[in-house]
């Protein structure tokens, strides 16, 4: 990748996750478990043989399960340069060697090839025993293996919603999504909103309508769990060219819309306020996101808040 | 600015099960009102606050805030580094107040998420907390 060459969002987001990856991955799942390892006691010519039938560079020496070293194919060049092919493999490997724990993550594994240019580190549980060997070619399968997956799911996901307005015909092709809402639960509050975002996602919404679909809606959502005794419903009817939401309650109402709809006029008990909501900022603020919005309310019935937001 | 950077000059700690250090944030925020997160940050923002409730995760989401900062020293429950962990949002803490978590990253660089009229303040007398 060039320096001076400006890099595109799609391709930025790839790097981020693939940043992301070094760090979620845990080196245990990206290692070799398969342990080819040569005895101290073994000679070089062994070695010889060891490396050129599994095809590998190099391999950890243990000793009584514990690891003791690591020999390479350079050491082997060396020995075979000056005649020594009958040394044993203790005269020859390297002793001091650094070793990774197979819970860390990828990325100190991969700070470690970068700092001390190694191809290859041995892998310990906590108890010290060597379970695995990691390579620079064990992380590059590694992340290519789980990016491919997590792309195939997404892909398939965001594929099938997004050619559901272009696969079903009819004069006007609308898509409602139904989510309830219970009255009083703080705790779960927004996973409505947070079910109605992804599905925007999904259905290949642009990030910035989905942004303020999400943030208007979450706001109507709190609004229902704060205010309502029974709860109530919200509904998204999604269509290529605009998005609506109502948010309905069945009481207790809300006696001055007008007053409602003022920022910084709120009814809320403390015990919201503390929570970080019920400062009177919801209406206005589903309003500022929104390109249309109507409530009415009837006391003793309920409310209904419309919300409309054009996608081109 | 990179969160490593961040957690460099607020001397924090990650508190979330997984976080990518790499991810850039390009301006930050510092509220305990939810209310005024949503409306007047910008997708890429860090946000720094006091509230450890789920609904301060929830409320990243919906405004796609890249990571969150707890200030004062405080650890949230686990539903709220459970909820982080689902949405990818990274968490961090931080020892120092409110006011000099959000100093240290200004002088550091980062922006703030706007400037905002007075005229624009709602009601005369009214106890919002803008």
């Amino acid at each position: 990748m060039s320096a001076t060459e400006p890099i595109s969002e799609e391709r930025r987001a790839e790097i981020t996750r693939i940043q992301e990856l070094i760090y979620e991955l845990k080196i245990g799942q990206i290692m070799t478990r398969k342990l080819i390892a040569m005895s101290p006691e073994q000679t070089m010519a062994e070695l010889k043989d060891v490396l050129r039938i599994n095809r590998i560079s190099g391999a950890p020496v243990v000793e009584g399960g514990k690891l003791a070293g690591v020999i390479s194919i350079e050491d082997l060049i060396k020995a075979l340069e000056s005649g020594e092919k009958e040394a044993r493999i203790r005269d020859k490997m390297a002793t001091n060697v650094q070793t990774v724990y197979q819970d860390e993550s990828v990325v100190s594994a991969v700070n470690r090839f970068a700092q001390f240019g190694y191809g290859r580190l041995p892998v310990l549980d906590r108890s010290g025993e060597l379970v695995g060997i990691v390579t620079q070619g064990d992380v590059v399968r590694g992340l290519l293996k789980r990016m491919q997956i997590e792309y195939q799911e997404e892909e398939i996901h965001r594929y099938r919603a997004s050619h559901i307005f272009e696969d079903i015909v009819s004069d006007q092709t609308g898509l409602i999504l139904r989510y309830r809402v219970k009255a009083k639960d703080f705790v779960s509050g927004g996973e409505a909103s947070s079910k109605l975002k992804r599905a925007l996602g999904r259905l290949g919404a642009p990030p910035q309508v989905a942004r303020r679909v999400a943030i208007a809606t979450y706001e109507a959502e709190m609004n229902i769990i704060i205010h309502t005794d029974k709860g109530g419903e919200i509904i998204a009817e999604i269509m290529p060219e605009r998005i609506r939401i109502v948010a309905t309650d069945s009481g207790p109402g809300i006696p001055d819309v007008e007053q409602a709809m003022q920022p910084g006029y709120s009814t809320a008990p403390d015990w919201i306020r503390e929570l970080g909501f019920g400062a009177g900022m919801g209406l206005s603020n589903i309003q500022a996101c929104a390109d249309k919005m109507t409530l009415n309310s009837t006391m003793g019935v309920g409310s209904r808040l419309e919300i409309v937001f054009q996608v081109k | 600015m990179t969160l490593q950077e961040v957690l460099a000059i607020i001397e924090g700690k990650v508190i979330s099960k997984r976080a990518n250090l790499a991810l850039v944030v390009e301006a930050a925020c510092g509220a305990d009102l939810m209310s005024d997160v949503l409306a007047f940050t910008h997708s890429g923002t860090l946000l720094l606050s006091g509230l450890v409730n789920p609904q301060v995760v929830r409320t990243a989401e919906m405004s796609d805030i890249k990571a969150i900062v707890f200030v004062r020293g405080k650890v949230p429950p686990p539903e709220t580094i459970a909820l982080a962990d689902e949405k990818g949002i990274p968490l961090l803490a931080t020892k120092y107040t409110m006011y000099e978590a959000c100093g240290r990253l200004y002088r550091a660089g980062l922006k703030s998420c706007g400037l905002f009229d007075l005229s624009q303040h709602p009601r005369e007398g009214s106890s919002s907390g803008g």
